[in-house]
């Protein structure tokens, strides 16, 4: 009777093997999901928050953007004393409200709960300090700029920029108007009143949270796949007249403007639709979504950031997502941003991050390192590359063209004595007829021989061209970020 | 020096060690306890004699089996000791009341320990009495259901102010049933055997018996509405029928039985439909709210394992319940982790000491089992070894079915993790369990 016991045994053994398994599946493999996105449900660093400081965040300089002050009851509370700034893209945390954005995110750093402890008794009780600070990247001067900027642009809609340093990543503006001040969100009639406001939608982050059509700031994906697949070089030449037929249906130039045989640094210069619309349908869609996933569109931004406050670039039918590849798309129009595209202005600037750093894609991040409260760095984000989005020769092929656009082409006023800027302009048109209301874009990369931010610039509902409303915006923080 | 008796005594070291060292660290962190079991973290320094009363009644037990069992296997009672020291420690950090009460529930285990110990210690006169003994296990079973539900099902009786669960004493009365029965019967349930289409079908005169007993069992405690238990009850019959006759088609066709019968309640009996959705689906935010066989006990059993993480929060780090201005309306108490010291223990074993403390539990849980198992395979006689065997057995599926449940390996129901949770029946009857097997292993040792 003994081989039945111990083969009994066997089995038991194994039943407690998935035991730890299925411990080890909820305290490793979907720890970090359960922390950081059910925070409504699971409030367990939440209540800890109350109780214990919630770590500080700092941007890149040292200025406090969030921190906790204890009442006379022994009870914490969140302060912004920087105000509407960083209403994005930090979001807010208070126990009656919830968390949303970067306090989300990081929720479980911020409260303490991820911090490890080096003596045997802390270790037993846990660490009561409170929670890690968070030092970002953030620069506080830029990211006002950027919002008085844009806000002086009138834009029916909203706009955004994204500045990220194109070496690392970092995140130097994530600006989006118009916004909130997340010091008045401990309410939840404020909140709701925010809420219900569909004319200003001050609580979407416009950088991540909302597609836009990219205009002709999308031929640079096109470029890209041209150069780097070799079917192409800066000199070739492709017939640039206007009505040309794409899909059968005849595609207009700017102006209505015939260019003749043009090669593509001309093209490119001028933002000629039909060249860029013909090199896409000859490259073909397989070709077309291998460059626009490299860059990281079909997927959410690699931010640290809530993924369901993300969404994904790319082509969107009947509300969803849709690769290159299917057949609603109109691979033309897509290559020069038209059909049915929507890129959130992160993407935008990633794409225009990847050409300045020789090709490879830096995984964007806002924070910079955590810090407990005795000073040490308990964690600290280090450059990682994402993608390498193309070779080192086309990237910088593109950056002589970009350089082209902004010394002759479209892009003129973004142009900086002293410093070469390299660019690309976008108009997507919104409304047509008279006054109409333009979806206006402006991306690049300064200085263009040793870059250290690459931008995003979009403003939606605004009369003209991405030239005349997006470049100046984009120039100005150029001058204030490049020292 | 190297006696059974002096190994089991320096093997109790580990477990004052953590019952000195748990409630030191909670006694410390004491004014910074998140929310214990309604609101109270304080915790005076009174308590402290808590664990020294603990520690009182393993040297008493140690004591008890020194003279009573001097050849029995020595690790058995050290690990069953560090089991409730981890539990008691536990308890002491979600409430220092419930803390007294299963201190003093230790006490009471003890003396009932030693009775089991003295009244059994010809412990083969139980096969006797086999069938007075399944009808007092069947009876105990019955008993709850003149009382009023808890929690939809009818678990409990109420006694003055004291709740027994008459199902924990019930599963060590059907394991002696059926070691006794199948002792007599296993041989011939396998020679008189028939094949009948590929399977063995045993003569239904040996088997009829026992078909009756254990169906009657299951019978009542799908009227109880007693799914854990009964899961239990299932694998110990299908484990001793294995060792008794040797025949894994047994086994096999129990499975399938179970299977089909599993999805013919699943399907047709509303609560436990509710249990199988909230299962799959802890997280919709639909079942999350419901107010009742909703799924808001499994999804904070899960979002605390992941609080928990690798290390855990350390000792009273958990957080256990909402402070009152975060209440809904109406409410003074709300927990955010409903049934902590029980059912749920063990998610709160893991947000505070991690996947390292709960794999540490787990191994302890193993190695009582493989000394169970030992006890069995050394025992000399059937009836011992199918009773070690069987005892083991339902000890081990009751970790299984509490741990799994917790961890949503399979639908969550409710039985107690043996030796941690709080309750007297689960106290008392695995107290018993443990006297027994000690029994066996007695005996086995002394005519090796």
């Amino acid at each position: 009777m003994n081989t039945p016991i111990r083969r009994l045994f066997f089995v038991l053994v194994l039943m407690f093997i998935a035991l730890v398994g299925s411990t080890t599946w909820w305290t490793v493999v979907r720890a970090d999901d359960l922390n950081r996105h059910y925070s409504s449900e699971n409030r367990r660093d939440l209540l800890r928050g109350i109780k214990i400081r919630r770590g500080a965040i700092f941007a890149d300089d040292g200025t406090t953007i969030a921190v906790s002050h204890k009442d006379s009851s022994g009870v914490y509370s969140r302060h912004y004393p920087l105000g509407d700034v960083f209403g994005h893209p930090l979001g807010y945390s208070y126990t009656q409200t919830g968390q949303t954005e970067l306090e989300a995110f990081y929720n479980h750093e911020l409260s303490g709960g991820a911090s490890g402890t080096d003596d045997v008794l802390e270790q037993l009780i846990g660490n009561r300090n409170g929670g890690d600070d968070l030092r970002t990247t953030l620069d506080v001067r830029a990211q006002k700029l950027a919002e008085q900027l844009l806000l002086a642009a009138h834009p029916d809609d909203g706009g955004a920029a994204v500045v990220l340093d194109p070496r690392t990543g970092a995140v130097k503006v994530m600006a989006s108007v118009p916004g909130y001040d997340p010091q008045r969100l401990d309410s939840p009639h404020e909140l709701a009143r925010l809420n219900r406001d569909n004319v200003n939608k001050p609580l979407v982050d416009r950088t991540v949270q909302f597609g836009y059509a990219p205009g002709s700031t999308m031929k640079l994906i096109t470029l890209t796949a041209a150069l780097d697949s070799g079917k192409y070089t800066p000199t070739s030449a492709v017939n640039g007249d206007n009505d040309v037929k794409i899909s059968g249906v005849p595609l207009t130039n700017d102006f209505n403007k015939s260019w003749g045989n043009i090669d593509l640094t001309t093209a490119l210069t001028n933002s000629v639709n039909t060249v860029f619309a013909q090199v896409a349908e000859a490259l073909g869609k397989p070709t077309m979504k291998k460059y626009m996933e490299r860059f990281g569109f079909d997927k959410k931004p690699q931010l640290d950031y809530p993924k369901d406050e993300m969404s994904a670039a790319g082509e969107y039918y009947k509300g969803r997502l849709i690769h290159a590849t299917s057949r609603y798309v109109d691979v033309g129009r897509m290559g020069i941003g038209q059909d049915k595209l929507q890129v959130p202005p992160m993407q935008m600037a990633e794409v225009a991050a990847a050409i300045a750093n020789g090709g490879k894609l830096m995984k964007p991040h806002i924070a910079d390192r955590f810090v407990d409260s005795d000073g040490r760095a308990t964690k600290t984000i280090s450059p990682e590359v994402q993608s390498t989005v193309m070779s080192s020769q086309t990237a910088s092929a593109i950056t002589q063209m970009m350089i082209s656009v902004v010394q002759s082409g479209t892009g003129t006023k973004a142009q900086i004595p002293g410093m070469s800027v390299a660019g690309k302009t976008g108009t997507a048109e919104t409304t047509t007829g008279a006054g109409q209301k333009n979806n206006l874009w402006f991306v690049g990369f300064a200085p263009a021989d040793h870059p250290q931010v690459a931008f995003a610039v979009t403003v939606k509902g605004v009369v003209g061209f991405g030239g005349d409303v997006a470049a100046p915006i984009a120039k100005q923080l150029i001058q204030a970020l490049v020292k | 020096m190297n006696s059974p008796r002096n190994r089991e005594l320096f093997a109790l070291i580990p477990a004052s060690l953590l019952v000195a060292a748990g409630f030191a660290a909670i006694f410390v962190s004491r004014k910074q306890l998140l929310g214990g079991l309604h609101g109270t973290n304080q915790i005076s320094n009174v308590s402290l004699t808590y664990g020294a009363i603990f520690l009182a009644i393993c040297i008493a037990t140690h004591v008890v089996i020194r003279f009573a069992l001097p050849n029995a296997d020595p690790y058995l009672f050290p690990l069953v000791a560090l089991l409730a020291s981890f539990g008691l420690v536990e308890i002491y950090r979600i409430n220092e009341t419930l803390a007294r009460e299963q201190a003093q529930w230790f006490v009471i285990g003890l003396l009932l320990f030693a009775a089991t110990i003295v009244v059994f210690r010809d412990y083969q006169r139980l096969q006797r009495y086999r069938y007075i003994v399944a009808l007092i296990g069947i009876g105990l079973l019955l008993l709850p259901r003149a009382f009023a539900p808890v929690n939809g099902a009818y678990l409990q009786i109420r006694i003055g102010s004291l709740s027994v669960q008459p199902a924990e004493f019930s599963k060590i009365a059907i394991v002696v049933f059926l070691a006794s029965y199948l002792r007599d019967t296993r041989q011939v349930m396998v020679i008189a055997s028939r094949r009948f289409l590929g399977l063995t079908i045993p003569p239904l005169k040996h088997f009829g018996p026992l078909l009756v007993v254990w169906g009657t069992a299951m019978v009542l405690l799908f009227y109880i509405r007693d799914i854990g238990s009964s899961v239990m009850f299932f694998g110990a019959f299908l484990a001793m029928i294995y060792i008794a006759t040797g025949r894994l088609s047994f086994v096999v066709a129990g499975l399938v039985l179970f299977a089909l019968g599993a999805d013919l309640l699943a399907s047709h009996v509303g609560h436990i439909h509710d249990r199988i959705q909230a299962w799959q689906h802890p997280f919709d935010s639909t079942l999350f709210h419901k107010a009742a066989g909703g799924s808001y006990q499994l999804a904070q059993g899960l979002f605390a394992q992941a609080d928990g993480g690798v290390l855990g929060q350390g000792f009273g780090g958990a957080v256990l319940e909402l402070p009152r201005a975060y209440c809904p309306t109406g409410q003074t108490v709300c927990s955010l982790l409903p049934a902590p010291h029980t059912d749920f223990i063990y998610a709160v074993i893991v947000n505070e000491l991690g996947l390292v403390g709960a794999g540490g539990l787990l191994v302890v849980y193993l190695l009582v089992v493989q000394r169970g198992m030992k006890i069995a395979t050394l025992a000399r006689d059937s009836f011992s070894k199918l009773l070690a065997a069987g005892l083991t057995t339902v000890f081990a599926i009751q970790v299984f079915v509490i741990v799994g449940g917790v961890t949503k390996l399979i639908p969550l129901t409710g039985v107690t993790l043996p030796f941690i949770s709080y309750g007297g029946s689960s106290i008392l009857a695995n107290f018993v369990l443990l006297a027994l097997l000690l029994l066996v292993s007695e005996k086995a040792r002394r005519e090796a």
